[in-house]
């Protein structure tokens, strides 16, 4: 017998969505069968039968929200086997998240991770975990009598934001009354024919995720930026060149495709991270957590929001590789397939708008990195070269630190170097 | 002149179903509490009221399901109706209950003084009460609970035999042969139906348009239909001009629209609403006010003008009604030891009236929702439409459920017919705890019972009725 608990997907979930059950109650499973999606803040995640038997009861129902991270979802009996629930289980479901493993403790004093490591579940640091999972404690149920509710939507009050004064703090009619009476301003008669009200939508559990880790980035990590005009058009005449040689060795009917500079622009920073280490580190209260290989996050516009799938060990692995590898983290993220473990943790961010023809933005740092690299347009723009105005193809970059690991110097020290490597692409393949 | 002396935490002027229920509660937050009753604990409710008029109707039920007993196949013999033990029952049962009462107050370590009280001013952070002269009792908090007694008219001299009130009413000494029961609210209604049920002609006077004023008109039409199927008179808009005792008749003389009439009978009931007993309490050395109508004005927890002193129930005006006193005197209780008690909102006090058909009601009528401008939407059932009322041998009468059609919120319901005393809890708690339509239609009602009626209604108020 083993009843089927919701596992954590990442460290910080402490609730997901049980999105669909990929077999009926009474079918047979054998471990390791996909029995069900769960939808967590990011991404999809199957769930694996741990044990052969029967699916013999779904406890969870498809399309359940906010499951608790640790509940029991479903129950699977051998052959003969008799159903412990209604034992207590349902109550009593211990939480069993998959437990994360700690480097910054144990791995430390023999800084030696290995690529397998790496592509364990996330090593976000605990003080950011216990964070976050306190913070989410607060956000529980809210209670409210069902009028209470109807009138919150009705008057587009948010329940959280009501202070309930009905038995055990109960959200009641006259909360929301009053609440609506206090807010409400009059509004005043336009001539703009019937006035549209705004709609409201409850935030999405990854747009509750974006905010939350965002917020804690914005508010514990002290920010300061540097930025640089970097010349792309090395970098630019090197695409051309790789492309031109890919795509005359490569059938036609193979898939490769070509070389974006992105590709190269994650190659440049992963050599970059190599010659400068301190940016590839991250804060945990009591020690800096150092890095030795540069698994690169892209941030990735999906619907709804974003995402930050990974490329691991970017500084070691070919440019035709992280090229195919980045494509292919875009296509699950668009898709909604990403596993957890391919998008949590990392040690540096890019984020790259160059796509929309911005100028110059700058980055929140995802954490727990210590720095964000934003990469706006190249655009042809003068520029005096030997006393001479001359057209260059020049991209602002603009890399945001945190100062508790990363120093002004030590900032600026890496973007003089990342500027180095795009304006002269052969130094990305000098690794010392 | 012995003189003692008594202090305590809460002092409880009246021991009826406000005193002594804000003095259980007293005890049960830890504070000493004494009530001082002057005549019997459970006050008019458990002696005079509501307690013994049911045992009567219980009685009156009996007689009627007896006299009909062919129906369900059963022969009896002849159905005779023994004053003198009807009475003996209903004093009885008031007697068991008030017994009873008396265990709570040893059980809850309660003192209870007999005696008739009197604030005797504020010495200090204390009242100190007088209680008939002989004992004074000390306490910071005092509360107000003397309760009311039926209302007279000034051209109506009432007394012992001829025109009597509630009271003489439940303890007829020989039955009428003809009753005139002046006022067709709950109390007037209730013994109409009792002295029907027994025999006696009954013909009600009312000043108001239709009977039972306070209840949905709806309601009232179909409970003024069945009386008059048992052979009850009512005569509505009807004003009083005299009531006066002639040679053992008594005869009232009244105004109809422009006529006037004259109504003759036996003997007639006084039930034109109620007083509140704030006399002789020494309430004018205070700032307890009192409003036009001669109850005292208290805020949402009972407090009164003066620090420290509260009033409950009857005497603090209406719905004049035992429970409705029971909460308010928790709430007084609670708030006087520093706490924060539920809110009271007197829209959420069911009323019953035990007559038979019965009648049971809570928040607003369809007029009054009309009135405050609500959209609403209605829903009907009647017990025809339901099969325990069927086999009850019981099936007149009618569930209606008013909805606001913004919110879904229920704004009133308004029952008629068998057991529909019992079953307005189920509204009240839906009321409680803010249930919509939703919450109403969703609950699973079990079958066969009268209750399913209910979920009925609020069905056919969504165009969703089932069985009809």
């Amino acid at each position: 017998m083993s009843l089927v608990l919701m596992p954590a997907l990442s460290p910080t979930m402490t609730e997901g969505k049980l999105a669909k059950w990929l077999v009926a109650e009474g079918e047979a499973v054998a471990s390791g069968d996909v029995i069900a999606e769960i939808e967590t803040d990011k991404a999809l995640m199957e769930v694996e039968a741990l044990d052969d038997g029967v699916l013999a009861s779904i406890v969870v129902g498809e399309g359940s929200e906010a499951v608790k991270v640790g509940a029991v979802i479903a129950e699977i009996l051998a052959e003969g086997e008799k159903s412990e629930l209604g034992k207590g289980n349902k109550t009593e479901a211990k939480t069993a998240p998959a437990k994360s493993p700690t480097p910054q403790t144990k791995s430390t004093p023999t800084p030696t991770p290995t690529p397998a490591k790496a592509t364990s579940l996330p090593a976000t640091p605990p003080s950011t975990s216990t964070k976050t999972t306190k913070t989410t404690k607060t956000t529980g149920r809210i209670f409210a009598s069902p009028l209470a509710k109807r009138l919150a939507g009705q008057h587009g009050i948010n329940l959280a934001s009501v202070k309930g004064t009905g038995p055990h703090g109960r959200i009641v009619k006259a909360d929301i009354e009053q609440a609506a009476s206090g807010g409400g301003a009059a509004i005043s008669l336009v001539p703009i024919g019937e006035m549209v009200a705004p709609t409201r939508t409850p935030i999405s559990p990854m747009r509750k995720a974006i905010a939350s880790r965002l917020q804690q980035s914005m508010q514990q990590s002290p920010h300061y930026y540097v930025s640089m005009d970097i010349e792309m058009d090395a970098l630019m005449a090197a695409r051309k060149a790789i492309n031109t040689d890919l795509e005359a060795r490569t059938s036609k009917a193979s898939t490769a495709s070509k070389v974006t500079l992105n590709d190269m622009l994650i190659k440049c920073v992963a050599a970059t991270l190599m010659r400068v280490p301190a940016v590839n580190a991250a804060w945990d209260e009591t020690h800096i957590i150092q890095h030795h290989q540069a698994d690169i996050a892209v941030a990735v516009a999906i619907e709804g929001g974003l995402i930050t799938p990974i490329v691991w060990a970017a500084d070691r692995k070919p440019l035709t590789i992280v090229s195919s590898e980045v494509a292919d983290l875009i296509a699950k993220a668009r898709a909604g397939r990403l596993q957890a473990k391919e998008f949590t943790g990392g040690s540096f961010t890019i984020s790259n708008l160059g796509m929309y023809g911005v100028s110059a933005f700058t980055a929140v740092i995802n954490p727990p990195h210590a720095a964000i690299l934003a990469v706006a347009a190249a655009r042809p723009t003068p520029v005096v070269k030997d006393g001479q105005i001359v057209v260059a193809n020049i991209m602002q970059a603009c890399l945001s630190c945190d100062h508790r690991v990363v120093d002004g110097a030590v900032g600026a020290e890496w973007m003089a170097q990342f500027k180095a490597i795009v304006e002269n692409p052969i130094l990305a393949s000098v690794t010392i | 002149m012995p003189d003692t002396n008594k202090t305590c935490d809460i002092a409880i002027i009246g021991g009826g179903p406000g005193g002594y229920v804000a003095a259980i509660r007293a005890s049960q937050l830890g504070k000493r509490a004494i009530v001082i009753e002057k005549e019997n604990m459970g006050g008019v409710c458990l002696n005079w009221g509501c307690i013994p008029t049911k045992a009567l109707l219980r009685t009156a039920e009996v007689m009627h399901l007896a006299q009909n007993a062919k129906a369900f196949g059963i022969s009896v013999g002849k159905v005779e109706a023994d004053l003198t033990a009807i009475i003996a029952r209903s004093r009885q049962v008031a007697k068991t209950l008030s017994s009873g009462i008396s265990h709570l107050m040893r059980k809850n370590r309660i003192e209870v003084v007999a005696a008739t009280a009197r604030l005797d001013g504020k010495h200090g952070s204390n009242w100190r009460i007088a209680c008939d002269d002989k004992t004074t009792i000390t306490a910071p908090i005092v509360i107000l609970a003397t309760g009311a007694r039926a209302r007279e008219l000034p051209k109506v001299k009432t007394d012992d035999k001829y025109v009597v009130t509630y009271r003489q009413a439940m303890m007829p000494k020989t039955l009428p042969k003809s009753l005139l029961v002046v006022g067709s609210g709950a109390i007037g209604m209730e013994f109409a139906s009792f002295y029907a049920d027994i025999g006696v002609e009954c013909t009600v006077l009312e000043a108001a348009p239709r009977i039972l004023p306070v209840e949905d008109e709806e309601i009232s039409a179909l409970a003024a239909k069945q009386f008059a199927a048992r052979g009850i008179k009512l005569h509505t808009n009807v004003m009083l001009d005299s009531l006066e005792v002639n040679k053992n008749q008594v005869t009232a003389t009244a105004t109809t629209g422009k006529k006037s009439a004259v109504f003759t009978a036996d003997r007639a009931i006084l039930a034109v609403g109620i007083s509140a007993n704030t006399e002789h309490l020494g309430l004018e050395n205070t700032k307890i006010k009192l409003d036009k109508k001669g109850h005292v004005v208290t805020n949402g927890v009972g407090l009164t003008d003066e620090a420290g002193v509260y009033a409950i129930g009857d005497m603090t005006g209406g719905p004049w009604l035992a429970h409705k006193a029971s909460h308010e005197g928790i709430i007084a209780v609670e708030h006087s030891v520093g706490g924060t008690p539920h809110q009271f909102t007197a829209g959420d006090v069911a009323g019953c009236t035990y007559c038979r058909p019965q009648i049971a009601s809570i928040g607003l009528t369809e007029a009054a929702a009309k009135e405050a401008g609500m959209d609403i939407r209605i829903g009907r059932f009647p017990f025809k439409g339901n099969g325990k009322a069927i086999a009850l041998g019981d099936d007149e009468g009618l569930i209606k459920t008013i909805f606001d059609k913004k919110t879904g919120a229920l704004l009133g319901a308004h029952m008629i017919g068998p057991e529909v005393t019992e079953l307005i809890q189920g509204f009240a708690i839906a009321r409680t705890c803010e249930a919509t339509e939703a919450e109403l239609m969703h609950t699973i009602f079990p079958h066969p019972t009268l209750s399913e009626a209910m979920h009925e209604s609020v069905l056919d108020a969504y165009g969703r009725v089932l069985h009809f």
